[in-house]
């Protein structure tokens, strides 16, 4: 098991956002965290990455049996998760090459390295856009730079946080190409998401979280797929 | 897969910066023309030597305002902190090479003594006093500038209140002769250094990791530090640089401007004009506003004195009514 969430409990100020969620990520696999708006995915994110993190009233998150509820952000990611945050967030002012780069680091397993190279082997789009500034890039573009971006800190665990947001179907079936095909080696993929198709498609297994945090749903796609209960009363579809 | 993204063929972008530049360039071309107005009647007033002449002043003085200014701007493009100690950190650099130059008779070891004990002092300044409270903006202000209150008495009872010039290295001593021009070889020295300088900072901003480093953590401080980069580390490194160039200001300055209580003040004023007139945080900013507030000084004292902090603060407050974000900065 490679990211485990044990009863943990967060908030920020005094609104509790998520209590005694439990979670579990095994390596080399695909979890789809899926919800509505509001029940608390970011917040979760923002606890694993420690980016504005959340006050962490009970519980813990370990990482390769590490903690990480007490640790700054930066030492997250170097112990091998990658941030492809909501939103994007690529450094608008950095070219295409330099927000690969700047960032980089080389692998801690022996995992074939991400370089520049494989990067724009797996998204020929950045290859040709790789002088452009970031600002300057379509969204599409954006998300796969911001993909490109976490996969050169040569992570053992994408942690993706809405990546569909605002992508045409076209570019958002492309980019799910792509993560088939990198997904199980060496990878394990925590995609939280609204996208139904996305999860179904991608996703070894699928958590739907309801409110305050709690995961209501475990189940692989095709479970969820033959199960309309539970995408009505949980998904709203 | 090659399909994917080829929205971006038309981009709106694109078409927009090119719309903005044109417009730029005419907003220029305009501009120009009371320039050329004031060019002239400039010239009506002096000699064509002492024209050059004081262009070189404004270059000269502008060089010295520069190595703040850069630093200046570093400190607030990556951390969002208004250091006014920096005036501080500029007359105590000045004073400690005066002591070095006396100690050991050299000039270069003060420069390098100077700037490396502001360093020091930058990393006391933001590791000790300013991060407990990192992002509280007026804290902040008020802990810079009370630390440029405390450098200053300190630096009066250290070394008392009379002007004091730092000595020069003698091949730097007199003036350089061209024809019938001649211009103090010191003041063309500093121009050079800065021009260097410049040179350097912007060769580390746009080709350098670290540059790239920063330029990262302008945009978004979070998502670097998200993608493992110690930013915390990065902004002390930043502080201490900026603080380098503090102390290496105040010898290189002081050896010409003399040094005296109330000029960490004035120097530090002149900084902040520069970076609110180029734009704060934009390295190009600080070198284009180092040579407007220059020249604007150096003509303003030798034409209408009596206005000179006018003919300053003047064209800065028309400029940050029509571009509140200095002339290169960025809108936040």
């Amino acid at each position: 098991m490679m990211l485990s969430i044990e009863g943990l409990s967060c908030s920020y100020g005094t609104a509790a956002i998520i209590e005694d969620l439990h979670l579990e990520v095994n390596a080399g696999e695909v979890l789809s965290v899926l919800g509505r708006n509001g029940m608390g995915k970011t917040t979760m994110v923002s606890a694993i990455a420690g980016i504005r993190p959340p006050e962490v009233r009970r519980g813990s998150i370990t990482f390769a049996d590490r903690e990480l509820t007490t640790m700054a952000s930066f030492e997250v990611a170097r112990l091998g998760i990658g941030l492809v945050p909501q939103g994007r967030h690529v450094f608008g002012s950095l070219t295409v090459v330099e927000n690969l780069n700047v960032t980089a680091r080389p692998p801690t397993s022996g995992a074939e390295p991400w370089t520049l190279e494989r990067v724009f082997d797996f998204f020929p789009r950045l290859a040709e856009r790789s002088t452009s500034f970031a600002r300057n890039l379509s969204g599409g573009e954006q998300q796969m730079l911001a993909i490109g971006r976490a996969l050169m800190t040569n992570p053992s665990l994408l942690l993706m946080d809405e990546p569909s947001e605002g992508l045409a179907p076209i570019v958002l079936g492309a980019i799910r190409d792509r993560l088939l095909e990198i997904k199980g080696r060496d990878l394990s993929i925590l995609l939280v998401e609204q996208n139904l198709g996305l999860a179904l498609s991608l996703a070894d297994r699928i958590a739907i979280m309801g409110a305050h945090g709690q995961i209501v749903w475990t189940g692989t796609p095709d479970e969820l797929r033959r199960d309309e209960e539970a995408k009505k009363n949980h998904l709203g579809v | 897969m090659t399909d994917i993204g080829a929205e971006a063929e038309f981009d709106p972008m694109e078409t927009f910066a090119a719309e903005s530049r044109a417009k730029r360039n005419k907003t220029l071309a305009l501009s120009s023309i009371p320039f050329a107005v004031l060019i002239w009647w400039i010239l009506t007033q002096m000699s064509l030597e002492a024209f050059f002449s004081q262009i070189l002043n404004g270059l000269s003085f502008g060089a010295v305002l520069f190595f703040l200014a850069s630093g200046f701007t570093l400190i607030f493009g990556l951390m969002r902190i208004t250091n006014l100690a920096h005036g501080g950190f500029y007359l105590v650099g000045g004073y400690l090479g005066i002591t070095t130059v006396r100690a050991t008779g050299s000039f270069w070891l003060a420069i390098l003594v100077s700037a490396l004990s502001i360093m020091v002092l930058g990393l006391f300044t933001e590791r000790v006093l300013l991060r407990p409270i990192r992002g509280l903006a007026q804290p902040e202000v008020l802990l810079t500038i009370g630390l440029t209150f405390i450098l200053g008495d300190l630096a009066l009872a250290v070394w008392g209140g009379d002007p004091m010039p730092i000595p020069k290295p003698s091949w730097l001593n007199g003036a350089l002769r061209v024809g019938d021009f001649a211009y103090p070889r010191y003041r063309l020295f500093v121009i050079a250094c800065a021009i260097l300088m410049g040179v350097f900072l912007f060769w580390i901003e746009k080709k350098t990791r670290w540059g790239a480093m920063v330029r990262a953590g302008v945009d978004d401080r979070e998502m670097v530090a998200a993608l493992g980069v110690n930013i915390k580390a990065v902004f002390t490194g930043a502080f201490m640089f900026g603080a380098f160039l503090a102390g290496f200001a105040g010898v290189i300055g002081g050896a010409f401007l003399t040094l005296l209580p109330g000029q960490d003040f004035e120097i530090l004023l002149f900084a902040l004009a520069v970076v609110i007139i180029g734009g704060l945080g934009s390295l190009k900013g600080a070198m284009l506003g180092v040579v407007i507030v220059g020249l604007i000084d150096s003509f303003g004292k030798a034409l209408v004195p009596e206005l000179s902090f006018f003919t300053l603060f003047a064209p800065m407050a028309i400029i940050l009514m029509v571009r509140p974000q200095g002339l290169l900065g960025k809108l936040s």
